[in-house]
C-alpha cells in the first residue's frame, strides 16, 4: 500500500488489483489501476462519473471480464477464467446505487432469497438471520412490507444488509447514497460506519467527501481511467498534491456548500 | 499516461494465457455441440428409418416424382396465400391498434365502446378460427347483398382472418401500452402535449418496441394460418396440394406444401429472434451474465 501506514498495523491482504485493465470495444476505460484493501479497511474510490469506478466494482465483482491485469482475492487470482465465478460472487457482496430490491418479493424474502438457495439455510434459520439483521437496521416491523412501500433509505439499507447476510469477505458499495434525497443518506451511512466497526472490508465508490474522510482508511481518486492521488484518508483530504486532485475536491465542496 | 500511449499496450503473459484458455475452452464447448448434434440426428435418422412402416411412409409422403410434379400448382396457390397475409398482416395492425387505442380511452363517455371492444375481443379469441371462416366465407354471401357483387373467397378468408388476429393483437398493443410507465406520460402531459400527441409521440413509439416480439410471433402464426382458407374452396397451397393429392393418389404434395410454408416462416421467426436480442441488449447494458 503505502509508506505512510506501518505495515505491522495492516491485517491479511483481503483483496489485491494488479494492474487492471478494462477496454469496451477500442475505448480503455480502465488503464492499469493498483488497488489493495486489507482487512476491517473501507477503501474509498472518488472521482468524477466516468473515471471507471464502477467499472472496477463491476470488474472485482466479475460482473465485467478485465481486459489486463489480475484481480487476488485472499491471494486466489479470481479473474482467471478456470475458477468458478459464482463461487467467487458468493464470498463478494454488491451494493447498486439504485438498491435493485427484488420487486416481487418482501423486504424478509429479500433477504432469505439467497440465504436459503445459495446457501442452503432452511426456511426458519433463514428467516431467524434475516429478522436479526433486520432488528440491526431497525426495520424488524417492516420485514413483510414490499419494496416499494420504503423509502429509499429504508430500501438500501435492506439491499446492504441483503449483500451482509452471507458473510462477505468483501462487500463492494457503488454510489449507495447517490439517489437517496440528502436526509436519507446519513442513516445509510451511519450503518456503513456500523459494518465498518463489526470488521467488514469494503472498497466503496462514494460522492460523499466528509464521509470519505471520518471513516475510510484509504482514499483513491480516479480520473480517466488512472489513479492520480491516493492515501490515508485524512492526509488525503487535508493536503492533497496533484492540481487535478485539488480541483476536484473544490469543485465537489462548492456544489456541497450551495445545498 | 496519454490516450494513445494506453491503447497500444500490449497484453501481459497473464491476459494471454487467459485468452488462450477461453479460445480453447470456445473450441471445445462448439466442438461438443458439433458432435452431439450429429450423433442425435443419426439416433432420430436409424430409428425412423427402422420403423416397420417406414418404406410405404417414404412412398407416399416423400416420394420425389411426386414432389415435382406438384410443385408447380402449390407455387401458384401459395403466391395467392401471400396476398391474403399482406392484406390481412396490414388490415390486423390497423384494426388491432385501433381497438386497443379505444379500450384505453378513459372518459366515462366512451364506456360503452370501451365495452364493446371488450366484447369482441373476447368473442374472437374464444371462436375458432376455423368457425368464423365458415361465418364469414358462407354467411356474408348468404346476405345476398346485391350491392357488392360476388365476393371472391379469398376476400372472404382474409375477412375472417383479420376478425380473429386483430382481437389477438389488440391485446399484445394493450398490454404493450399498459407496460409504459405512467411517469412517461406524466412527463408528457407536464409539457402539455396533448392526450392524443402523448399516445402518439411518447407512449406508442415505446409500446411498439416492447410488443415487437409477441407482435412477430402473432405474425408468424398469421402466415401459417392462412393455409385455411383452402376451407372456403380458394385454391391456395393447401387446395392445390390436395388435388394434387388427389391425381397422384399419394401424400408427398402436402409435405411440399407443408415446407413452403416453413421456409416462408423461417426468415420471420429469425427476424423475431433478432429484433428481441436486439431490444434485450439495449435495454440492460453490458454485464455477461
Amino acid at each position: 500500500m503505502s509508506k505512510l501506514i506501518n505495515p505491522a498495523e495492516l491485517g491479511p491482504m483481503i483483496l489485491n488489483v494488479k494492474g487492471v485493465r478494462k477496454s469496451f470495444e477500442d475505448k480503455e476505460v480502465l488503464k492499469g489501476i493498483d488497488i489493495e484493501v486489507y482487512r476491517g479497511q473501507i477503501v474509498a474510490l472518488i472521482g468524477s462519473s466516468g473515471s471507471g469506478k464502477s467499472t472496477l466494482l463491476r470488474s472485482v465483482n466479475l460482473l465485467e471480464e478485465i481486459s489486463d491485469g489480475q484481480i487476488l482475492l485472499n491471494d486466489v487470482d479470481i479473474s482467471d477464467p478456470r475458477i468458478d465465478q459464482d463461487e467467487i460472487r458468493r464470498q463478494i457482496g454488491l451494493v447498486f446505487q439504485a438498491y435493485n430490491l427484488f420487486a416481487h418479493l418482501s423486504i424478509l424474502e429479500n433477504i432469505t432469497l439467497a440465504l436459503r438457495h445459495v446457501q442452503g439455510l432452511t426456511k426458519d434459520e433463514a428467516k431467524t438471520r434475516a429478522l436479526s439483521l433486520l432488528e440491526r437496521i431497525g426495520l424488524a416491523d417492516k420485514a413483510n412490507e414490499y419494496p416499494d412501500k420504503l423509502s429509499g433509505g429504508q430500501q438500501q439499507r435492506t439491499a446492504i444488509m441483503r449483500a451482509v447476510a452471507l458473510n462477505p469477505t468483501l462487500l463492494l458499495l457503488d454510489e449507495v447514497t447517490s439517489a437517496l434525497d440528502p436526509e436519507l443518506v446519513s442513516e445509510v451511512l451511519e450503518l456503513i460506519r456500523d459494518l465498518k466497526a463489526s470488521g467488514t472490508s469494503i472498497l466503496m465508490a462514494t460522492h460523499e467527501l466528509s464521509f470519505a474522510r471520518d471513516v475510510a482508511d484509504w482514499v483513491v481518486f480516479l480520473d480517466g481511467g488512472v489513479i492520480i492521488e491516493e492515501g490515508p484518508a485524512k492526509e488525503f483530504f487535508s493536503n492533497p498534491q496533484k492540481p487535478r486532485t485539488i480541483e476536484f475536491l473544490q469543485r465537489l465542496r462548492r456544489r456541497a456548500g450551495e445545498q | 499516461m496519454s490516450n494513445s500511449e494506453a491503447r497500444r499496450f500490449s497484453p501481459s503473459e497473464i491476459e494471454l494465457d487467459r485468452r488462450a484458455f477461453r479460445l480453447a475452452r470456445k473450441r471445445k464447448s462448439t466442438l461438443v455441440a458439433f458432435l452431439s448434434t450429429i450423433a442425435f440426428a443419426l439416433i432420430a435418422w436409424v430409428s425412423l428409418v427402422n420403423t416397420p412402416g417406414w418404406p410405404r411412409v417414404q412412398q407416399s409422403f416423400f416420394d420425389v416424382d411426386t414432389a415435382v410434379a406438384a410443385l408447380p400448382a402449390v407455387l401458384e396457390g401459395l403466391a395467392l396465400n401471400l396476398r391474403v397475409l399482406l392484406y390481412s398482416a396490414i388490415g390486423v395492425l390497423v384494426v388491432g391498434l385501433s381497438l386497443a387505442l379505444l379500450r384505453t380511452l378513459r372518459s366515462p363517455v366512451f364506456t360503452p365502446i370501451r365495452l364493446l371492444v371488450k366484447g369482441y375481443v373476447d368473442l374472437f379469441r374464444g371462436l375458432p378460427l376455423i368457425i368464423v371462416l365458415y361465418l364469414v366465407g358462407f354467411g356474408i354471401p348468404g346476405l345476398r347483398l346485391e350491392f357488392l357483387g360476388r365476393i371472391p373467397v379469398e376476400v372472404l378468408g382474409t375477412v375472417a382472418l383479420t376478425l380473429t388476429y386483430s382481437a389477438y393483437v389488440a391485446e399484445v398493443f394493450r398490454a404493450g401500452i399498459e407496460a409504459v410507465h405512467p411517469s412517461q406520460r406524466l412527463a408528457a402531459r407536464s409539457l402539455g402535449l396533448s392526450y392524443s400527441q402523448t399516445m402518439r409521440l411518447v407512449v406508442l413509439p415505446q409500446a411498439f418496441r416492447k410488443v415487437a416480439p409477441p407482435l412477430m410471433n402473432d405474425f408468424v402464426s398469421l402466415q401459417k394460418d392462412v393455409g385455411l382458407i383452402s376451407v372456403l374452396g380458394a385454391v391456395d397451397a393447401v387446395r392445390g396440394a390436395q388435388i394434387e393429392v388427389a391425381q397422384f393418389a399419394n401424400f408427398t404434395p402436402y409435405v411440399v406444401a407443408g415446407l413452403l410454408f416453413v421456409l416462408l416462416a423461417i426468415p420471420t421467426v429469425r427476424a423475431a429472434d433478432y429484433i428481441t436480442n436486439r431490444l434485450a441488449k439495449r435495454e440492460q447494458a453490458g454485464g455477461v451474465l
